[in-house]
């Protein structure tokens, strides 16, 4: 493994589980669907163009990358501002320590993502097509780059398509973040009131797009609208990368159907180890779930976000191990992401940082007076004031896990010692990132 | 909404603002400081005339340049 690998977790075993659309094809043992048996396999794409807006539309695709944005919508946007110098960018930074599913389909499926990332170009009439990934992420960058060789060898009439490669940190991938690296700056957010539609990378119209979401654009422009709805909920219809981490018997990324509960998912892919105490869905920006609301959790983001103020977010299920304590893995994911801030807006910066020192006190058990009641004070002072949200996520975050396991936050406010902190199992946050590039 | 002149609002620029704090100090009514001294500014539509002017003098007194008044986009049909 290189040094600059060494920033990521190891892309942990593959098994398509509950369903096999993105996952279908060759064994993932033998690496990646060149292009020949790729074409072979799917047959050739259809040409891009405003049909693809309608086809979207009704297949109801959301966006991956977190927010589960309807994909038609924001492709209108760009659309309607295009003037044929849109760029197009394709997401793979994947900066959620949890999460490893977009670089897991990049470096086996690179040429489903990169037909979504043409057909996104032409519907858009986009002249730049941009692959964003992490530069920790050298796998996966090797496997694009051939992917692009055999697609130029091949004669695929695209426009050209380029790599462009971020810092491997927690924001990076932010969408401004995104637009700021791509125009050639730090992969920091911005303060903007306009919208990326219209004025985003080197001031054109940009479509910011997820890895995953892009190549789902792949399969649903080959087979259509009601073969896509066959899996999944009426508001989000089709499959869905998973990634398995934590109290689990196989760790990994797995394609679900969206129409499974969190149950299902955990039993199809072999359970959890001990019994769960609980988990995170969604990865760092997520929500901590009790262990009993765990089984008929359902996947889909509108149930999720009404009936349960949770998000899949990213797709990343950790699960707690038995005696397992998420008061105190949240204040570590608090630690990080207060050191991951880019370190622009004040809020963020030392409301963070505030939060985590507080945190801290309290997961060790250890509380000051009025500890307490300073955490509540500052998660709804630093809300919504950062130029991305990054301190809504993070607090978020915590305030979940405070709210979810308010009597065992009882113990660390009263100082009784906790013993979750010696449990093994949760994967621990990564050191923080280096550099903006 | 039916307003002849176009609405407008408060907003900072948090990567801009390094917290000087004047804002607070001339539109007490529509920005307080938080626990670090960065502006916690009141976004809805401003009502009246004299909050407008305020929130004018406030704009051009930040040595940052990061409070703006924004035009408030038009509500949907």
């Amino acid at each position: 493994m290189s040094a600059a690998q060494a920033g990521l977790a190891p892309i942990l075993s593959i098994r398509p589980a509950v369903g096999t659309r993105l996952m279908a094809g060759p064994s993932p043992t033998g690496g990646f669907e060149h292009i020949d048996d790729h074409q072979r396999r799917l047959g050739g794409r259809p040409a891009g163009g405003a049909w693809l807006l309608d086809v979207l539309g009704q297949a109801g695709l959301r966006g991956r990358g977190g927010a589960w944005f309807p994909t038609a919508r924001k492709w209108s946007a760009v659309a309607q501002h295009s003037d044929g110098h849109a760029v197009v960018v394709v997401n793979g930074s994947e900066g959620e320590p949890l999460s490893a599913k977009d670089r897991v389909l990049l470096t086996l499926r690179p040429h489903l993502v990169l037909d979504g990332a043409v057909l996104a170009a032409e519907t858009l009439r986009a002249d730049d097509i941009v692959i964003y990934l992490s530069r920790a992420a050298t796998t996966t960058e090797r496997t694009v780059q051939q992917a692009l060789k055999e697609r130029a060898r091949a004669g695929l009439p695209e426009p050209p398509i380029r790599i462009e490669k971020c810092a491997h940190r927690y924001i990076a991938g932010e969408s401004s973040a995104v637009i700021n690296r791509v125009s050639g700056g730090l992969a920091k957010p911005r303060f903007t009131l306009g919208r990326s539609a219209e004025k985003g990378v080197n001031d054109q119209p940009t479509l910011v797009q997820n890895a995953e979401t892009i190549a789902h654009v792949a399969l649903i422009a080959r087979y259509g609208t009601e073969w896509y709805r066959r899996l999944g909920t009426d508001s989000c219809p089709g499959t869905g990368l998973m990634t398995l981490r934590g109290n689990v018997k196989r760790p990994g990324v797995y394609e679900v159907d969206l129409g499974a509960t969190v149950g299902g998912v955990l039993e199809a892919t072999g359970g959890t180890v001990t019994p769960p105490g609980g988990a995170l869905l969604g990865g760092y920006f997520g929500t901590w779930l009790a262990p009993h609301s765990l089984r008929d959790l359902p996947l889909d983001a509108d149930r999720l976000r009404k009936e349960f103020k949770a998000s899949f977010g990213c797709g990343v299920l950790a699960v707690l191990p038995d005696g397992g304590c998420a008061i105190v893995e949240s204040t570590r994911i608090l630690s990080y992401l207060a050191a991951e801030t880019a370190g622009q807006c004040g809020p963020c910066v030392n409301g963070l940082a505030a939060l985590s020192e507080t945190m801290e006190r309290i997961a060790a058990s250890q509380p000051e007076a009025g500890d307490y009641e300073r955490v509540l004070r500052w998660m709804d002072m630093v809300k919504g004031r950062g130029a991305c949200h990054h301190p809504d996520g993070a607090v978020g975050q915590l305030a979940s896990a405070l709210t979810v396991f308010k009597d065992h936050l009882n113990t660390h406010l009263s100082g009784i010692r906790c013993r979750g902190t010696q449990v093994q199992g949760f994967p621990r946050p990564p050191a923080p990132g280096d550099g903006w590039k | 909404m039916s307003g002849e002149e176009n609405q407008r609002r408060l907003r900072v620029n948090p990567t801009l603002c390094t917290g000087f704090g004047y804002c607070a100090e001339i539109v007490p009514e529509l920005i307080s400081l938080d626990d670090w001294g960065y502006p916690i500014v009141d976004q809805s539509p401003i009502e009246s005339d004299s909050l407008n002017q305020h929130s004018k003098r406030a704009v051009a007194a930040c040595p940052r340049l990061a409070l703006l008044l924004e035009e408030m986009p038009k509500t949907a049909r």
